[in-house]
């Protein structure tokens, strides 16, 4: 039976290869246009900020802009600053994603099976993610303010006059919940879709069959949303990474709460140093690329085979 | 076939057509104003009386409008910096720090200013602070618009106590202001946060010692770091001694110009001494009465007092932090020859009289002070201490790589209990030779 199966299969593949063949062919011509645009607006900064970051170039001595070569990159990948930035994003990126994670399943299900008021609930769920960044990260930063927030106050054991944003643990943790907050709905949205496509088919089957709902979430709703949950981690993973906006409204980097872009922004738009700053974006752009390289090995998706036939 | 001989002549007459509202609409702009319009970016200190001084100055030539600018000075900095950086030719006239003026005019973002406007933006009318604060290279790059400096503010009953007369007060040091106020149940108000005011008062009691920070500036990251110096341990020992000493107000580590004002005439307390800028005097003139404040005018004539900044070192005399603004014209205008006359007039006796009467902002031209309005404004012998100090001040380091060299002496003192006079000068040398070169992250 199995040799008959994949039997038939390889043959309807040699039959489907024509057809698959005219259908890239008329995808790539479709992209083409698109993939160009990305190049234009794309591929001119990536490169200038390359070249730029072979350079010590301060805009306010333009004159003494001097060629260092690799010097940047060696005085970043060598300076404590800059790996404390990176354990700090690292360490935003893990924990606020795995919470969101985890919320925004609870909330994908709610928004799956609820029966009444559905668009009320979906709705409510979805309004952080509607709300700007900078906005939620203000709202946040007066909440946990200790002259005029609440949170001191609705705290069981916290003293009224608690700085949040005097030392690094209270001050990354007022940043991580607003991050979560704020973001969470994206993930449910993307939780959603991917809970959609799960065949009613197979949860009846097993149930028939008396898996327990622990069982039918782990053996077939979970498996089956493989794809969605990779593509949902992945892209919180990488937005994660870039962290800027909360930390830049709620603490401007203070108490070593800097993050990579954080640290980027300072060389660049206050130091003037486009030199040094274009070193730090190709290491976060490196950085990103490399974030989305381990999580499409960790969760074995091919995105490439992801067309439904 | 038809259709297509129809197209071209459709498409003509609609370019003729939007070609004549187009150049009608730019003959309306260029009309309607009969004079030129100079943007002229404001910081926000005493912007009222600024929208005002622009009036006053526009001609039948020209009119000044004001733009705000944001209230940080990095937030000025760097909107000012992207602008210029975009080559934006609606920067007219530009208020600058006096510490960016280096950054800028290396940058090429300030126009070079004729000799025949430069002589007169720092003829001897001048004082010298302001004066120095507008070269870059032995070239005028900017017009001297006010003047800021720090003088020490205090209590006579608390100065008293601890047996400082007035003549004392005139060369007291750091070592004696803080003894008096431990000594007395007072304390000692300074700003030292991690932050631009820090570095305000570093460096003053730097130069105080007779050293400085860096030399040479002008080679720009070539610069020569002399921190490390009897100066520099001077310096590091008066931070630490308030540090230590029971004087220190609570929020020492995160004091800024407005934390320790409260200190002055405090609920059950002997006061404080406080340096700070000139702000302070109308502050408590204003505040009679009110929290925070003089309890009464009594107390306020009496009981309140300044004096030249304290010394770091008996024997030398002090050099007091200088501040305000000037006015540069921006590289890319339009319009030089009409912003250069708008700056004359922007930074002319009239208008420093006028910002200092409505703004408290002080003068830098000596003109000024003897102007009836201020001298009957302000006591006659607060005006001389000011003209003194700004006359007498030292400047922060003048490089084009300021902000570097100011965030990594703010970054290796900070805060103020782990400045350490045998490390602390060693330590922020290394680190800031480090930056300069580009082989540390700031």
């Amino acid at each position: 039976m199995t040799t008959a199966t994949v039997g038939r299969r390889r043959r309807e593949g040699a039959q489907l290869s024509e057809r698959a063949r005219a259908e890239d062919s008329l995808g790539r011509k479709l992209v083409a246009p698109a993939v160009v645009l990305m190049l234009l607006v794309t591929a001119f900064p990536i490169v200038r900020a390359l070249y730029l970051s072979l350079f010590n170039y301060s805009l306010t001595a333009p004159d003494d802009r001097a060629f260092v070569g690799i010097a940047n990159y060696v005085t970043a990948l060598t300076d404590p600053l800059f790996w404390r930035a990176t354990a700090v994003t690292v360490g935003i990126m893990i924990i606020t994603v795995a919470v969101e994670l985890v919320v925004g399943f609870v909330f994908a299900m709610v928004m799956h099976r609820v029966i009444f008021a559905r668009g009320i609930v979906r709705t409510s769920i979805l309004i952080p993610y509607g709300i700007i960044t900078v906005i939620s990260g203000f709202a946040w930063q007066f909440a946990f303010s200790s002259t005029n927030g609440f949170i001191n106050g609705w705290l069981p054991g916290v003293d009224d006059g608690f700085n949040w944003f005097g030392q690094f643990g209270s001050a990354v943790s007022a940043i991580m919940i607003s991050e979560i907050w704020k973001t969470t709905p994206f993930m449910s949205l993307l939780l959603l879709a991917g809970l959609a496509q799960v065949s009613e088919d197979m949860l009846e089957a097993a149930k028939v069959d008396g898996a327990t709902w622990w069982q039918r979430l782990y053996k077939v709703i979970l498996p089956n949303m493989r794809a969605a949950i990779m593509v949902a981690v992945l892209f919180r993973a990488l937005d994660a990474y870039r962290i800027f906006d909360n930390i830049f409204v709620m603490t401007a980097g203070a108490v070593n709460t800097e993050s990579i872009s954080f640290l980027t922004y300072r060389q660049v738009i206050e130091q003037f140093q486009l030199g040094m700053g274009s070193a730090l974006s190709v290491l976060l752009f490196l950085s990103v690329l490399l974030v989305a390289f381990i999580l499409v090995k960790a969760f074995k998706v091919d995105l490439a085979q992801a067309r439904q036939g | 076939m038809s259709h297509a001989r129809k197209r071209p002549g459709t498409r003509f007459a609609v370019g003729v057509a939007s070609a004549a509202v187009l150049a009608g609409t730019l003959a309306a702009c260029g009309t309607d104003t009969d004079s030129t319009a100079l943007t002229w970016y404001i910081g926000p200190d005493g912007a009222p009386a600024k929208e005002k001084i622009a009036e006053a100055c526009s001609t039948d030539d020209y009119t000044i409008q004001t733009e705000l600018l944001p209230t940080g000075a990095t937030d000025q900095r760097t909107q000012l910096a992207r602008r210029l950086a975009a080559d934006d030719p609606s920067m007219d006239l530009i208020d600058i720090d006096p510490v960016f003026v280096p950054e800028f005019a290396s940058a090429g973002w300030l126009l070079d200013i004729p000799d025949e406007y430069a002589e007169r933006a720092v003829d001897d009318d001048v004082l010298d602070g302001p004066a120095s604060s507008v070269k870059w290279e032995d070239e005028v790059v900017a017009f001297p618009q006010w003047a800021n400096t720090q003088v020490l503010w205090y209590r006579p009953s608390l100065a008293e106590k601890a047996g400082l007369s007035e003549a004392d007060m005139e060369k007291v040091t750091w070592d004696q202001v803080i003894d008096a106020a431990a000594d007395n149940g007072g304390t000692v108000g300074v700003q030292a946060n991690k932050y631009e005011g820090y570095m305000v008062w570093i460096n003053a009691l730097i130069q105080g010692a007779g050293g400085s920070i860096v030399e040479d500036t002008e080679a720009g990251t070539d610069a020569k770091v002399t921190i490390d110096s009897d100066a520099g341990k001077q310096a590091a020992a008066v931070i630490a001694k308030l540090a230590a000493s029971p004087a220190a107000q609570p929020d020492l580590s995160i004091s800024n110009e407005g934390t320790s004002l409260g200190q002055m005439f405090p609920q059950g307390g002997a006061g404080e001494f406080m340096v700070n800028w000139t702000f302070a005097y109308a502050n408590y003139r204003d505040t009679v009465g009110a929290e925070g404040g003089p309890p009464d005018e009594a107390t306020f004539k009496d009981d309140f007092a300044w004096a030249r900044y304290p010394r770091t070192n008996p024997e030398t005399e002090s050099t007091p932090p200088i501040g305000g603004f000037d006015i540069g014209i921006g590289a890319f205008t339009d319009e030089p020859d009409a912003a250069l006359k708008a700056a004359g007039c922007l930074t002319g006796t009239d208008a420093q009289v006028t910002l200092a009467l409505e703004a408290g902002l002080m003068p830098a031209r000596t003109s000024a002070y003897q102007d009836p309005k201020l001298v009957e404004a302000f006591p006659p012998d607060l005006l001389a201490l000011y003209q003194d100090s700004i006359d007498d001040a030292g400047l922060r380091p003048a490089s084009a790589y300021y902000s570097k060299i100011s965030g990594a002496v703010q970054s290796t003192w900070h805060a103020p209990d782990t400045v350490d006079p045998d490390k602390t000068p060693e330590e922020s040398a290394t680190f800031l030779e480090d930056v300069l070169e580009g082989k540390s992250l700031l």
